[in-house]
Formats: structure tokens, C-alpha cells, sequence
């Protein structure tokens, strides 16, 4: 598996500190644009927290402290004369329980993109990112019907597509396929690769199996520290670091 | 989330593997014996207990394949079950090699031999040293040991050209010598085929313990 060469971050001595709590420990890694990283490891370890570093969702979190850079399109996302709220247009996430809004199919999709001064028709935006998100032919005679009425896989795909609608350069997928069955799972992972030649996606996931079916690149996590990082396959043939070993046959953790 | 089933299972599979290259050790011996004391029956037991090697070979198989599709195993985990498919193939190759070795003896009958035998019970202890290495050192991924058998092979690869060189010496001198000349090149070929083989398995060791292929067999 070749991976594009192209970096979307830069993570360069980053540390994150929950109150006195030291939670990541001077991360340096590169995520490659146009591929997925998958980030595994046990509970814990700091997996979720860099992922929430890569769009300031952390910034929510009070007494949270955060040092090092996160290097977007070149620049600090951490710089002071950052947007948090534009970074997150850009950077957009799905999260481990579908969270569509209490309203219809259709506003959850347009929803972002009219509050964010979208000028264009709203209806193409609606359909394309229904389309991406490969839940178009499942709902497109009730796009006004609720959206709590999908099944959990189809209320998952919608978020997806409610990011994708915001027209983003990064999708986050914080454990996207854990509350949803293995068909559901099968489509959203089937999906991952379909997006990534648009967009980069970055995965943490409790379930190797999927890091190892859907990542160019998977990153190991331990303790706050990044154990090892390197193209799947390697890191599930030949790790070079004996924790990851132990940790993908099961032998701790 | 430690798989401690899993690894059991992996243990019992070594435990197999050891054994299964025991009974190949004992048949190369069983045949190499019943050759040098030219006994037909004993030849004949050999073929016949072949059987128990083959249903070794494909009791082991599908334990692995077993593995791989229920527990779906990753890094040193899985070089060490795929290794294990390959491996079982040169020990149920090894098997077949004794079985020819042990045709021979048959076909040889009780008839004197041409020449006293030498070379070729050395060639066997030889042999049987490089399985009990190859399976050992597999099973327990001691590289050195692995590494070790490559001298043993250079030895037996030796023996072989000298026992080629010696037969055809004799058969060109007495074409009588001709028959059982063939029949004792079957069984130095057979010899020296399994020592490449048991070469394979400290192959296939450093796979497991590095993920790289390295050829020990030049």
C-alpha cells in the first residue's frame, strides 16, 4: 500500500494537560492528506484527545491546556488569530453515537451550509453529499421526513453527509462504527475509502480489524505517548516497537 | 482484552508440529535402517506409516486455517500460523522423501550390496540431525540453531557428490553394479532433498521472528 506523500498536519511537540493531568505527552506525526490514518490504542491512551486537538474541539473542555503546535495548510491552528469555528468548518467530525438534529432529513444536510452564508442551491448540496455519503438512494423519497426515523447505519451516514455538506478538507471520525451493526459498519468502512480520494480522514477506533481493513496509516497510542506510526500493513505484518506487538496479538491490554 | 485462548491454541498447535516432526525424524531412520540391515518388511512398514504423517499434514492445516479465519491473527501472531502452513509442507515432503528411501530397501531386496554402506547412514544421521534442529529451533524460534543447520547442509551436500562420484565410479567399472548403483543414488537424492527441506524451516523461523525472507539454502 503506497501512501500519498502529501502531508495534511504537522503535529509537532504537542502536549495536552486535562487540569493537572498530563494526557498527551510531546506528540510529533505527520497525517498524510488524501489517505486514512487510523489511531488505536487502549482506553486511555490518549487516542480521542488527539483527535480533538486536530479541530480545537479540545478548546471546550475547561481547565484543558494545550502546547506545541498542530500545523494545518502550514500554519498553527493554535495560533491566536485562528478561528476555532472556521478551523471546524474545515475540519469536520463524526462522532461514536449519531447525533443527527431533531429535525428532517433535508435540514440536518443544509443546516451547515446556511448558516454558513451558502449562497448556491441548496437542494444540489443536499443530494451531493447524500450522494457521497452513499445514503442518497435510501432516503431520496423522504428527504423531509425526521431523521431520528433512519436506522442507526443510515442516521450515521447522514452525519457524515451533514459534514461533508460544509465542503471540508479533513473528516474526524471519532469511533464512527462502534454503536452501528456490521452491514452498517461494512457501508460506513466502504465509504472511508471512497471519501479519502477527496478528503483525509482521520479514525480512532477500538477495532483493529477495522484500522487494518480501512487505514493507509495506523498510529499506535499508549499511556499519552505515540508508540509508532507506519503504513498498515507494516504495523500489522512487522511492528517495529515490541508494545505494539504486544498490544495487536492481545498480549496486554 | 488479552487472547489467552488464543494463544493456548497456538501452544497446542507447536505441540503438534513437534510431534508430527518427531514421526518424520523416526521414519527417515526407520527407512535408512531398513536399508542397511536389507530388511523388506521394515521398508514396508515405513510406506504404510507414511499415512500418519499425511494425517498430521492436514489435521495441522486445518487447525491453522481455523486460526486464521476465527481469531484473525496479526503481526508475529500470524507470520508464525502462516509459517506453520508452509512448514507442515516440507515435514509432509520430508515424509515422502523417507518413503522413497524406504522403496528402495524393498526394491533392493535381501541381495548383498555392492558396497558397504558408510556414506549414506552418515548422510542419514546427518539428516535427522537437521530435523530435529529445524523443528526445534521453529517451534522455539532459536535463530542460532536455525542458522547452524546451514553448515550441516553443506556437509550433506558434500557427501552427496561423493557418493555420486563413488557409484558411478563402480557402475562404470561393472555394469552388474547398476541396478542397486540407481537405487542407492534414490536414496543419497532422497537424503540430500531433505536437508534442503529442514533448510526451509529455519527460513521460514527468521520470517517469523523478523518478517523478512532470507535464503539459507545457496
Amino acid at each position: 500500500m503506497t501512501v500519498p506523500q502529501v502531508e495534511a498536519f504537522q503535529i509537532q511537540d504537542l502536549n495536552l494537560y486535562y487540569g493537572a493531568h498530563h494526557a498527551l505527552h510531546r506528540i510529533n506525526m505527520a497525517i498524510p492528506a488524501h489517505a486514512v490514518t487510523a489511531i488505536i490504542g487502549p482506553s486511555g491512551c490518549g487516542k480521542s484527545s488527539l483527535l480533538r486537538c486536530l479541530n480545537r474541539m479540545n478548546d471546550l473542555v475547561p481547565g484543558v491546556r494545550i502546547t506545541g503546535q498542530v500545523r494545518f495548510g502550514g500554519q498553527n491552528i493554535y495560533d491566536a488569530d485562528r478561528d476555532p469555528m472556521e478551523i471546524r468548518y474545515r475540519i469536520g467530525m463524526v462522532f461514536q453515537k449519531p447525533n443527527p438534529f431533531p429535525k428532517s432529513i433535508y435540514e440536518n444536510i443544509a443546516f451547515g451550509p446556511r448558516i454558513n452564508g451558502f449562497s448556491g442551491r441548496l437542494d444540489e448540496i443536499v443530494e451531493q453529499s447524500l450522494q457521497q455519503a452513499a445514503l442518497w438512494d435510501e432516503v431520496k423519497d423522504r428527504l423531509y421526513q425526521p431523521a431520528l426515523s433512519l436506522s442507526g447505519g443510515q442516521q450515521q451516514r447522514l452525519c457524515i453527509a451533514r459534514a461533508l455538506a460544509v465542503n471540508p478538507e479533513v473528516i474526524l471520525m471519532d469511533e464512527p462504527t462502534s454503536a452501528l451493526d456490521p452491514i452498517s459498519t461494512a457501508k460506513v468502512e466502504d465509504l472511508m475509502t471512497q471519501l479519502k480520494r477527496e478528503y483525509t480522514i482521520v479514525l480512532v477506533t477500538h477495532n483493529m480489524q477495522q484500522a487494518a481493513r480501512v487505514a493507509d496509516v495506523t498510529a499506535f497510542f499508549l499511556n499519552g505517548d505515540l508508540i509508532e506510526i507506519d503504513t498498515t500493513d507494516r504495523i500489522f505484518s512487522t511492528p517495529r516497537e515490541k508494545q505494539t506487538e504486544d498490544y495487536i496479538t492481545g498480549r496486554f491490554g | 482484552m488479552t487472547r489467552d485462548v488464543f494463544h493456548g491454541q497456538l501452544v497446542e498447535m507447536n505441540r503438534q508440529l513437534l510431534q508430527m516432526g518427531g514421526q518424520v525424524q523416526a521414519q527417515i531412520a526407520a527407512a535408512v535402517a531398513a536399508l542397511s540391515d536389507r530388511d523388506v518388511a521394515a521398508g514396508q512398514k515405513v510406506i504404510d506409516g507414511d499415512r500418519r504423517i499425511n494425517a498430521a499434514h492436514t489435521e495441522i492445516e486445518s487447525v491453522c486455517l481455523g486460526l486464521l479465519v476465527l481469531q484473525q491473527p496479526v503481526a508475529s501472531d500470524m507470520r508464525r500460523i502462516a509459517s506453520t502452513l508452509k512448514v507442515i509442507t516440507d515435514l509432509e515432503r520430508m515424509g515422502d522423501h523417507a518413503v522413497s528411501i524406504a522403496r528402495s530397501a524393498v526394491r533392493l531386496g535381501g541381495a548383498p550390496l555392492i558396497k558397504p554402506l558408510v556414506d549414506i547412514p552418515a548422510m542419514a544421521q546427518l539428516a535427522q540431525s537437521m530435523v530435529a534442529d529445524a523443528v526445534d529451533a521453529f517451534v522455539t524460534g532459536d535463530r542460532q540453531r536455525a542458522l547452524a543447520m546451514v553448515d550441516k547442509d553443506h556437509e550433506l551436500d558434500r557427501i552427496h557428490s561423493r557418493v555420486i562420484e563413488h557409484l558411478q565410479e563402480l557402475m562404470v567399472q561393472d555394469t552388474a553394479t547398476v541396478p542397486q548403483g540407481i537405487q542407492l543414488l534414490f536414496v543419497s537424492h532422497s537424503l540430500e532433498r531433505i536437508g534442503d527441506h529442514a533448510t526451509n524451516l529455519g527460513e521460514w523461523l527468521i520470517y517469523v521472528l523478523t518478517g523478512q525472507r532470507e535464503d539459507l539454502n545457496q
